[in-house]
């Protein structure tokens, strides 16, 4: 008999970067291979920590504030960015949401101030006067190997993120703002790496794509199915929420 | 000449006539109209309040402090002018002073007690020029409405910064984002927990304030009672927690029902039995015996007004609904909910609960604070819970994740039907736990089975 599957997740600044709620990412996935028999490893990796290019099979960072951000982005180009960047070219999952979507690009400018990003997506974000782009949000997204096409959730930035010539967009704005509020889009996918500002949390309100990312960590594994009732009552009320 | 009297009947007309039409509660529009029509109206009516202007903000406890508080003072003699809940905005502020205010611009009361939604104190407190200022926490709360943390922090040490000097700050000294905010001025009033019993193992998973204000380097603590209250210091720039002036010692935690503890201030201290429950209820005590000392009230007053306080509208109050006993608690971010929880988790045998959650502006359209707040413990307590509201699914989804068993949970977004439901199931007593728009619904659903007054007769 072989070994039962085993995912791998390392959360990027767990204490830091989780003001939207993101231990709801890391519930849904974690309990999504439990109930299937998988086994499940959760590692964190806060300021100073290195990371292991080799040791999970999704990395996963979250929002956080102003300062916190701030914070985070000088650690991640100082002892972070050589193994997420090996992670990333060997397959591995990169996803940010909100914030850490933003730190994922080339850069994030705050007003006079430049916060480094670590480049993985080809994407840039600036901080605009005009008010923050809030509220509910659908997008509809064309993955590999999945059959389920929209994605819902919160929005809540300040920054306003343009793609460059190597990213693609997740998804086509539905109803919502998006990367900027004004050319459609929203999140950024390049590779294995992916950028969302969907939060509240993005996995509980959209579980097919927990089961997408689950799968596709693990080399495109085919997964048992579960009673998904609730997850799809839950997606279909953030649906509503949005105007869907 | 001056004109504020025919600005006040003016305003005065537009709330009867808004009355009148059936909206209801909490209005705060003919207080709005009232700030158009003279800017400095809370000013000027305010300045009539010779008893003093106390002023109350906090992430939690807002309401439930301001009623503590009210309990001492009236029994102090003082005739109170408050607002409610829902008027703690500006406009809500000046509604309660319009309707206190006789027809020849006198007010009925001499003492003013506000609470004051953490966004709008700046503004409003400005006009108020309270004799005390009483800053019970900081939390995470709703980040589609107040933004980050950091940015209500930074705006009340703007706020702290130009201070009168003759308003006396009144702080948690457990809260280091409040704490702190003390730290440059002479004569802050700190209270604060003293318990080594209540210490947690760690932080709740939503803590906030980790990394001190002043130097970045993550705080220490000794202990850790709420959230990120508790007892901690700074190794960084070596800021510690102020010791309290007023604190709580030997605590003791009953469940839903009671909390007691000995209030302790200088060398005296008192045996207090609250009628209210949870570790969080002794913090909004503090709070209240701590504004009632700077008004001036003896401990012996404030210990007695402490205990006959009661529930504040939908927090911990209990209502006879056909024989089943209600009791309300107001759920609306990660700390708050998470102190309601803990305190539900205290209670003896299988609980039965209505949850209730919604999305409108009031209760925060982002409902992801829902994933913040620890559901987990709570889990092996339950026995059934029906989730109700615009986002019952999510709510039940939280549930589900947090361990508990598919078989004890229904969803059913519809309230009266929810309601029929938990009722129908229930052992004798069910817990209810609402967004502010859902105990507004509850409220009004349970007045229509006779069972509670609508929210707006339910006093101040």
């Amino acid at each position: 008999m072989s070994e039962p599957e085993r995912l791998r997740v390392c959360a990027l600044y767990p204490d830091l970067m989780n003001i939207y709620a993101d231990r709801g990412n890391l519930l849904m996935l974690r309990h999504r291979c439990q109930w299937r028999g998988m086994g499940f490893e959760l590692t964190g990796a806060g300021i100073g920590e290195p990371i292991d290019a080799d040791g999970a099979d999704i990395y996963y960072m979250g929002g956080g504030q102003d300062r916190d951000q701030e914070l985070c982005a000088a650690d991640l180009v100082a002892h972070k960015l050589e193994a997420l960047r090996s992670a990333a070219a060997r397959g591995a999952i990169v996803l940010g949401v909100c914030g850490g979507y933003q730190l994922l690009g080339h850069d994030y400018q705050l007003g006079g101030r430049v916060l480094p990003g670590i480049g993985l997506l080809d994407v840039r974000t600036v901080r605009s006067e005009g008010a923050r782009l809030t509220g509910n949000v659908a997008i509809e997204v064309d993955l590999p190997h999945a059959h389920e096409r929209v994605l819902a959730g919160f929005e809540n930035h300040g920054g306003r993120t343009q793609l460059g010539e190597r990213a693609s967009p997740l998804g086509r704005v539905l109803r919502g703002h998006g990367n900027n509020g004004s050319d459609g889009y929203e999140g950024a996918r390049q590779g294995t790496v992916i950028g969302t500002y969907l939060h509240g949390p993005l996995l509980p309100k959209n579980s097919w794509f927990a089961d997408w990312l689950i799968s596709s960590a693990l080399g495109g594994l085919a997964l048992d199915p579960l009673d998904d009732e609730l997850e799809e009552m839950a997606h279909a009320a953030a649906r509503v929420a949005a105007g869907l | 000449m001056d004109t504020l009297p025919a600005k006040l009947a003016l305003a005065r007309t537009v709330g009867l006539a808004a009355r009148a039409s059936g909206r209801g509660g909490g209005t705060s529009l003919p207080g709005r109209l009232l700030l158009r029509l003279d800017a400095r109206a809370l000013q000027r009516l305010a300045s009539q309040l010779s008893q003093g202007r106390y002023v109350i903000s906090a992430t939690n406890g807002k309401t439930t402090t301001a009623a503590i508080a009210a309990s001492v003072l009236e029994r102090a003699g003082r005739q109170l002018v408050r607002n409610t809940a829902g008027a703690n905005m500006a406009g809500g502020i000046a509604s309660t002073l319009l309707a206190a205010t006789r027809a020849d611009g006198t007010l009925s009361g001499d003492c003013g007690l506000f609470e004051v939604d953490e966004f709008w104190l700046d503004s409003v407190s400005g006009q108020l020029r309270p004799d005390a200022l009483v800053l019970g926490n900081l939390f995470r709360d709703q980040l589609d409405r107040y933004g980050e943390l950091e940015s209500i922090a930074a705006r009340w040490t703007a706020l702290v910064r130009d201070l009168d000097q003759a308003t006396a700050l009144v702080l948690n000294a457990d809260d280091p984002l409040v704490a702190d905010l003390g730290r440059d001025r002479d004569a802050a009033i700190y209270f604060g927990v003293e318990d080594d019993r209540l210490a947690l193992p760690e932080r709740q998973h939503a803590s906030d304030a980790t990394h001190c204000r002043r130097c970045g380097h993550a705080y220490v603590y000794d202990a850790v009672y709420l959230g990120h209250l508790g007892h901690y210091s700074c190794p960084g720039c070596g800021w510690q927690r102020p010791v309290p002036v007023l604190q709580a010692r030997q605590v003791t935690l009953d469940g839903t029902s009671t909390a007691s503890f000995t209030l302790v201030y200088g060398r005296e201290q008192r045996p207090v039995r609250l009628k209210l429950p949870g570790l969080y209820n002794v913090y909004n005590a503090l709070a209240a015996a701590a504004l009632c000392v700077r008004a001036g009230v003896e401990l012996d007053t404030i210990a007695d007004g402490l205990e006959s306080a009661t529930a504040a509208f939908g927090r911990a109050e209990t209502i006879e609904l056909d024989g089943l006993a209600v009791q309300i608690l107001l759920v609306k971010n990660p700390a708050g909910t998470n102190a309601i929880l803990q305190t539900l988790a205290l209670e003896t045998g299988a609980l039965d609960l209505l949850a209730i959650l919604n999305d409108n502006i009031a209760d925060g359209r982002d409902v992801s604070w829902i994933w913040d707040a620890d559901f987990e413990p709570l889990v092996p307590h339950v026995r059934h819970v029906v989730c109700a509201g615009r986002r019952a699914a999510e709510l039940a989804l939280r549930f589900k994740y947090a361990g508990l068993a598919r078989d004890r949970l229904t969803v059913e977004p519809e309230l009266s039907r929810a309601l029929d439901i938990a009722a129908g199931q229930a052992h004798g007593r069910l817990f209810a736990l609402p967004t502010y728009t859902a105990l507004i619904e509850l409220r009004a659903e349970l007045g229509r089975r006779g069972a509670a007054s609508p929210y707006w007769s339910d006093g101040a």
